[in-house]
C-alpha cells in the first residue's frame, strides 16, 4: 500500500522485564487518516503514539513511518521526528521562553530558518490558533487552553506531516476543552494525518475516520466512530463505553 | 424566571495589617501610652549606647594615629586604629615589592571593575568576553612584570587582597563551566563518562581543601620530570577550581534533576540535539533553580582562598598575620586590624550575596503571573 504513512507490524514492547506493555500490534495509518484512540489507563494507548516518534523504544516488530524503519539508528529518529509533530498532556512548553520564543526555537535551531523568518511563520501559526496577541508572554502567564493551543502551534511550526496528540484536554478545566478542541477539529479538517489519545467521545464522532480500543496492551477493536459507537463487537468494549458515557 | 448572575465589582483589598509599618503603627505610637513608652525607650537607648564600650572603645578612646607608644597607653580602654594607618599596606599587598605596590593596586582595581560591570545585565555581550582577556592580560602583566620596564616580581611574592581576589575570580570563573560539564556527565548514559565524573567529585569531596592544596603546592612537584615545574600559583589555582567544580557541580546536578521530563521529550519531538537541548532548555532553568545555593558556594570559595596561606602565599589573611607576627610592637592590635580586614571580606560577600537576589529576581521573570 503506497498511502500508508505510518506501519505498525507485530510490535512488542515490555517495561523492564516483566511488563509487557504493547502485545503484537499491527496497525496501518494511511495518509490524512485521523485515529482516536481510547482505552482505559496503563492500556498502552500513550505508549502507543509514542513509539510513533521514538520516544519510546519497542523490542519486537517494525514500525515505519512515512517510508523510513524506526531503528535506534540516530538519523531514522531524527528523520521521523522532523515530519512528526507531537502535543502532550502537560504541554511541556518551556516556561523560561517567551510563547513567540518556544515557537521559534525549534524552525531557528533544527531547521536553520533566518529569525525573521521563523518569527513571521510562528506568528501565523499562532493566529492560526487564535492566541497571537499573547506571543511576548511567558507559557506560565497563560491559561492552561491557551498553554495547550500554543502548544499545538510549536508543534505546526515544523509544518509536520502527522501530529500525536496524547491526551491533550486531560489536564484541562472544563471550560477550556472546547478552545483546545475547536483548534484540533480545524486541523483535522485540513487533511493532517492525526493520531489522538483522548476520551473526548463527541469529538472522536466529529473527526475521526477510525477510533481504536486498547485493552492490556492489544488493539481489542477498530472501527468507524458511527459502527463503534453505536454497535461495538466486543463485550470488553461495550463494558468500556457504558462506564465512560453512562455518568 | 432564571436567577441572573451579578459579579461582585473587585475592590480594593484592606488597608495591610502586616509587615514593619502596621506593626510599628499598633504596637510602639497606637495611643499616647505606648507613645509615651516607646519615646522613654529610645531616650534611655540613646543614653546607653553612648556611654556604653563598644563606642567608646571604638572612637571616644581610640588611637587613630599610627602611633606605638599611645596605643600601648590606651590598650584594653581604647581600640589601636593606627595599627592599620601603620600596616595597611602590608596587609593589602603582601610581600609586594614596597615601591612597585603601584601594580598590584591598578590591577585589581581594574579587575573589580570589571566584576562589577561583568554583573550587569546590559553588558552580557560578547565584548565582554574579550573585555576579560584584555583585563587578565594587563592585570598578570602588572603583577609579574618583565616587560615593558616593570620589574619582574616573583609570583611566591604576590599577595594580600589581590591575590585573593584574584583566586577567588578565576577558580570561580573555571570551575563554573567545568561544573556544569561535569554534572552533565554524571548524568550521561555513557558508563565510561559518568564513572569518571563520580569518581572525580567523590574523590575532591572526601579530602578537605587543606590537603587539596598541600599536594597541588609539595606533592606534585615531586611528580613532575627533572627540570620542569610549574609556578606554585598555578598549582593552586587549579587546586581551587577542581575543588570548586566538584561541589558546584552537585549543586548544578541538583538543578538537573528538577527538570521535569516532559521538557526533555518536549524538546526531544522538535529535533533539538543533546547538546541543543542542554544549552537552549535544561541548563537556563536548573541553574536559574539553583542560584542562591551556587551564589553560597562563590561566596565560601571567597573565603576558602585564606587557606592558601598554608603553602606560603600570603592573601589578605596571611598577610595580616605577615605584618603583624614579626612586629612585637604591633602584635597585641590584632584585633583591631583582623576587624579591618574582616570590613573588607564583608564588603565583597554581601555585594555577592545582594547581586545573587538581584539574579534570582531576574530569572524569576518568567515565573511570575
Amino acid at each position: 500500500m503506497s498511502d500508508a504513512i505510518i506501519e505498525f507490524d507485530k510490535v512488542n514492547k515490555w517495561y523492564g522485564d516483566a511488563f509487557h506493555v504493547l502485545r503484537d500490534i499491527d496497525l496501518m495509518v494511511t495518509r490524512g487518516e485521523r485515529i482516536v484512540i481510547c482505552g482505559p489507563s496503563g492500556s498502552g494507548k500513550s505508549t502507543l503514539i509514542r513509539c510513533v516518534n521514538a520516544l519510546e523504544e519497542y523490542q519486537e516488530g517494525r514500525i515505519t513511518v512515512d517510508g523510513v524503519v524506526l531503528t535506534d539508528d540516530v538519523k531514522a529518529v531524527e528523520a521521523v521526528r522532523r515530519k512528526v509533530g507531537m502535543v502532550f498532556q502537560q504541554f511541556n512548553l518551556f516556561p523560561h521562553l517567551t510563547v513567540l520564543e518556544n515557537l521559534t526555537l525549534a524552525p531557528m535551531w533544527v531547521a536553520h530558518a533566518p529569525k525573521k523568518e521563523a518569527e513571521e511563520r510562528a506568528m501565523q501559526q499562532l493566529e492560526r490558533v487564535r492566541i497571537s496577541e499573547q506571543a511576548a508572554k511567558f507559557p506560565l502567564q497563560l491559561s492552561g487552553g491557551q498553554q495547550q493551543r500554543v502548544a499545538i502551534a510549536r508543534a505546526l511550526c515544523l509544518t509536520p506531516k502527522i501530529m500525536l496528540f496524547d491526551e491533550p484536554t486531560s489536564a484541562l478545566d472544563p471550560e477550556m476543552i472546547k478552545e483546545v478542541l475547536d483548534v484540533i477539529v480545524e486541523l483535522a479538517g485540513q487533511g493532517m494525518t492525526m493520531l489522538c489519545v483522548t476520551h473526548e467521545m463527541g469529538f472522536a464522532k466529529a473527526v475521526a475516520d477510525r477510533v481504536i480500543f486498547m485493552d492490556q496492551g492489544q488493539i481489542v477493536e477498530q472501527n468507524s466512530p458511527r459502527e463503534f459507537f453505536d454497535n461495538p463487537k466486543s463485550e470488553r468494549t461495550r463494558e468500556f463505553l457504558a462506564k465512560i458515557i453512562g455518568h | 424566571m432564571a436567577d441572573t448572575f451579578l459579579a461582585i465589582t473587585p475592590r480594593p483589598a484592606p488597608v495591610k495589617t502586616e509587615g514593619f509599618v502596621p506593626w510599628v503603627r499598633r504596637n510602639l505610637v497606637g495611643d499616647w501610652k505606648s507613645g509615651l513608652t516607646t519615646l522613654f525607650l529610645i531616650a534611655l537607648g540613646v543614653v546607653v549606647l553612648q556611654r556604653a564600650t563598644p563606642r567608646e572603645w571604638g572612637v571616644a578612646r581610640a588611637v587613630f594615629a599610627a602611633d606605638a607608644d599611645a596605643c600601648q597607653a590606651a590598650r584594653g580602654i581604647g581600640a589601636c586604629w593606627g595599627v592599620i594607618a601603620e600596616k595597611w599596606r602590608i596587609i593589602i599587598f603582601g610581600r609586594y615589592p614596597y615601591e612597585q605596590q603601584w601594580r598590584p593596586e591598578v590591577a585589581t582595581i581594574l579587575m573589580v571593575a570589571a566584576l562589577v560591570v561583568s554583573c550587569a545585565r546590559w553588558f552580557w555581550k560578547p565584548w565582554l568576553a574579550l573585555l576579560w582577556v584584555v583585563v587578565l592580560a594587563i592585570f598578570f602583566t602588572l603583577m609579574g612584570g618583565g616587560v615593558l620596564d616593570l620589574e619582574p616580581v616573583r609570583t611566591d611574592l604576590w599577595g594580600g587582597l589581590p591575590l585573593t581576589v584574584m583566586l577567588a575570580t578565576l577558580s570561580i570563573f573555571l570551575a563554573f563551566p567545568l561544573a556544569v560539564l561535569v554534572a552533565l556527565g554524571r548524568r550521561s548514559n555513557l558508563p565510561a563518562i559518568r564513572t569518571v565524573c563520580v569518581v572525580y567529585i567523590e574523590l575532591i569531596r572526601g579530602v578537605p581543601l587543606i590537603s587539596v592544596l598541600f599536594m597541588a603546592s609539595f606533592m606534585f612537584p615531586l611528580f613532575m620530570p627533572q627540570g620542569m615545574s610549574i609556578d606554585v600559583l598555578v598549582r593552586v589555582l587549579v587546586g581551587i577550581t577542581l575543588f570548586a567544580a566538584a561541589y558546584m557541580a552537585e549543586i548544578v546536578r541538583g538543578g538537573l534533576q528538577a527538570i521535569p521530563k516532559g521538557q526533555l521529550e518536549a524538546a526531544a519531538t522538535l529535533g533539538l540535539t543533546y547538546w541543543q537541548t542542554q544549552r537552549k532548555i535544561v541548563l537556563p532553568q536548573a541553574l536559574a533553580m539553583v542560584v542562591p545555593s551556587m551564589m553560597n558556594n562563590f561566596i565560601s570559595i571567597f573565603k576558602d582562598t585564606s587557606l592558601v596561606t598554608i603553602v606560603s602565599l600570603y592573601e589578605l589573611t596571611g598577610a595580616l598575620s605577615l605584618a603583624l607576627n614579626s612586629d612585637v610592637e604591633w602584635r597585641p592590635f590584632k584585633i583591631e586590624a583582623y576587624l579591618f580586614i574582616t570590613a573588607i571580606y564583608f564588603t565583597f560577600c554581601f555585594a555577592m550575596s545582594r547581586y545573587s537576589l538581584w539574579v534570582e529576581m531576574q530569572v524569576g521573570v518568567s515565573r511570575t503571573r
